[in-house]
């Protein structure tokens, strides 16, 4: 187990890039704290998996080192790292049985042949395949040979990080469920610092205490959860975060209140924005609809029920934007205005959050 | 549900019937016919049943070639699919070399059978063949028209040279299309150079060298032209294979009945081989399927 610390790196698949655009992953520093469960947030080809075989190894970055536990390893193979890694699409060794998959990672290591089994069976245990143990991995459902990917990877004890890379794309919904529980389960025991890429947001809310988001090869925001949702620091993770989205109207602001097209919408804190294209971004939990007085003039499109809560449709100051409503509640006749409740609103300037210089009511 | 009864539809397979009754099942009974009667000459045919299955079936110099014939196929297998599969394992896997190397190794099999042979007929040659005299000036005795080791080597290395690229480029593919995920997870566990090619790449590559093999065995099971240029079966009977004595004894000697049982034996030995292959293959596939 080990702090792993990312200092300046950047990587490129072009050999000789040319500018910030060519780089897969641009300038990056982090520390990944020891012990910590990380997720990975982007949409496809952000740059996660990039990050990922970087840090495993399997790719050496352009620029930049990494260390862990201040131990530089940039250069050193992924032997050396000790580091297991669980793949998108499931691995498994065909000709060998389950049992000698799960092996293998040890056995290649030179373990103890009554270590290795006994911790081949407890792993059997935790992926649910203890009866399958003896058969051959070739022709097994490719739920069940994810399962053995996971294994082996979670086999080891010694490792330095675990990292998952999509690893439950090809899982089946109510094992996915399970697994999962299963992994934070494995990490709440172990304590390894655990690395998991997806692009679902559910998947990374529910397994990790940090969230880490990126878009574009750039990390735009690392938080909790709540912290993501409540104050994303870019308009990606406002909208990739949330469903649906958060909503974003062009505005100008000042001081303390914004104004979307003719009407003005309070702020509740006092902002100071440049030159760029200034937004203000409020989740669909925080717009209220209502019939005349203030507000955003708006035309209602329609309301879809999802169950727990109503996404009202709306189109309001030249966009779609979304408003989310409890199950109880009814849309108002005649609803044509929408306002917001002012401490859900975030301003952003060229997609990036700006920190109020004060909030009123706190400050004084 | 009532069938549709169109007895029409018999002339949709009548130019299959017809292909397949001229260019196989004629022929082959031709030589059925040859193979259990007997002529002396003026077109005159005798039944002697199974006269001539008997004979060849006794017959030491049939089982002599049959020997050759095998240990040949057996050599050329052992040599051409594990250099083929070193060869696959160095290719280059992308860019501008990895075509290049495929077409270099496609030019020997794009030479006809009977150019093949005279080019190592020639090159063999101690007086002007530049393998042949170098071998002689660095004083080994090489003579593949005099010596039946020699012959046999030059054979030999004439096929690996002909056929090592079809495995190659077989096993080639089959690696090809190992995603890079296997190769990332090897690494991940650990797994040494041989554990890879044992518990990925030679798995991934089983289908296609079950192909090669099976194709490189057929051929070579078969072979007439090359050292029929090269080395004319000789010296002696010492690379005289199947086809070439079966010619020798149909078209040299004229012996037709006995030469159409031999060719109906090594008709079924082949038909044999394959199901044999076939069985295998069709259960590698269960395997996978299961």
């Amino acid at each position: 187990m080990a702090k792993i610390t990312l200092d300046n790196l950047a990587h490129s698949y072009l050999k000789h890039p040319k500018d910030e655009g060519d780089f897969a992953l641009k300038e990056l520093n982090h520390d990944w704290i020891d012990g910590e469960a990380y997720a990975l947030l982007g949409a496809s080809g952000c740059g996660k998996s990039t990050l990922l075989n970087i840090i495993s190894g399997l790719l050496h970055p352009s620029q930049g080192r990494i260390l862990f536990d201040d131990k530089d390893v940039t250069q050193a193979p992924t032997a050396e790292r000790n580091i297991a890694q669980v793949f998108q699409f499931p691995v498994v060794y065909d000709t060998m049985t389950v049992q000698d998959n799960l092996a293998f990672p040890l056995r290649n290591r030179g373990m103890d042949e009554a270590y290795v089994a006994q911790r081949v069976q407890e792993i059997a245990r935790v992926i649910g395949m203890e009866d399958q143990l003896r058969r051959k991995a070739r022709g097994l459902t490719a739920d069940a040979k994810q399962k053995i990917s996971l294994g082996r990877g979670m086999v080891r004890k010694d490792v330095n990080a675990l990292l998952f890379d999509e690893p439950l794309t090809v899982i089946d919904p109510h094992m996915k469920w399970e697994l999962r529980t299963q992994l934070k389960q494995l990490h709440q025991d172990f304590g390894h610092t655990m690395i998991y890429v997806t692009h679902d947001q559910t998947e990374a809310l529910t397994f990790a205490d940090k969230v880490v988001v990126m878009y574009d090869g750039r990390v735009v925001q690392i938080g909790t959860p709540q912290e993501l949702f409540e104050r994303p620091a870019h308009t990606f993770v406002g909208y990739f975060i949330g469903s649906p989205g958060m909503n974003l109207f062009d505005a100008e602001i000042s001081g303390q209140t914004a104004r979307v097209g003719a009407a003005e919408v309070d702020l509740g804190a006092v902002y100071e924005t440049g030159a760029g294209r200034v937004q203000i971004g409020v989740r669909p939990e925080f717009v209220h609809l209502s019939a005349g007085g203030e507000g955003i003039p708006a035309t209602m499109n329609r309301v879809e029920d999802v169950g727990r809560h109503k996404i009202a449709r709306i189109d309001a100051a030249g966009s779609r934007i979304a408003a989310i409503l409890s199950e109880e509640q009814r849309v108002p006749a005649g609803a044509d205005r929408i306002t917001f409740d002012p401490q859900g609103i975030n301003v952003y300037e060229n997609d990036w959050r700006v920190v109020p210089t004060a909030r009123v009511g706190e400050a004084a | 549900m009532n069938k549709t009864v169109n007895q029409k539809a018999w002339f949709l397979v009548l130019p299959v019937l017809l292909l397949v009754a001229f260019s196989a099942v004629i022929p082959l009974m031709t030589v059925v016919n040859y193979s259990v009667q007997d002529t002396f000459g003026n077109n005159v045919f005798y039944w002697v049943g199974l006269e001539w299955y008997k004979e060849m079936a006794l017959s030491e110099r049939m089982w002599n070639a049959l020997g050759r014939q095998l240990i040949f196929s057996m050599v050329i297998l052992a040599i051409e699919v594990p250099l083929g599969i070193l060869v696959a394992l160095n290719m280059p896997k992308k860019g501008f070399w990895a075509s290049f190397c495929l077409v270099v190794m496609s030019l020997p099999l794009l030479i006809p059978w009977n150019v093949v042979g005279t080019i190592w007929q020639i090159f063999g040659r101690v007086d002007i063949g530049l393998l042949g005299y170098t071998l002689d000036a660095l004083g080994i005795d090489y003579n593949y028209t005099q010596d039946s080791i020699a012959a046999w080597a030059t054979v030999i290395v004439m096929d690996v040279w002909h056929w090592t690229s079809l495995v190659a480029l077989l096993a080639y593919a089959g690696l090809q299309s190992i995603p890079d995920a296997y190769y990332q997870a090897a690494k991940i566990d650990q797994a040494s150079r041989w554990k890879v090619f044992r518990f990925i790449e030679l798995p991934k590559m089983a289908g296609v060298l079950m192909i090669a093999i099976l194709l490189r065995f057929m051929d070579s099971f078969m072979i007439y032209t090359e050292p029929f240029v090269v080395t004319g079966g000789g010296p002696g009977n010492a690379t005289t294979f199947l086809s070439i004595d079966l010619v020798k004894m149909a078209l040299g000697q004229f012996d037709l009945g006995p030469a159409a049982a031999f060719s109906i034996m090594y008709f079924l030995v082949i038909l044999l081989i394959c199901w044999v292959f076939y069985t295998v293959m069709i259960n590698l596939d269960k395997r996978d399927g299961v």
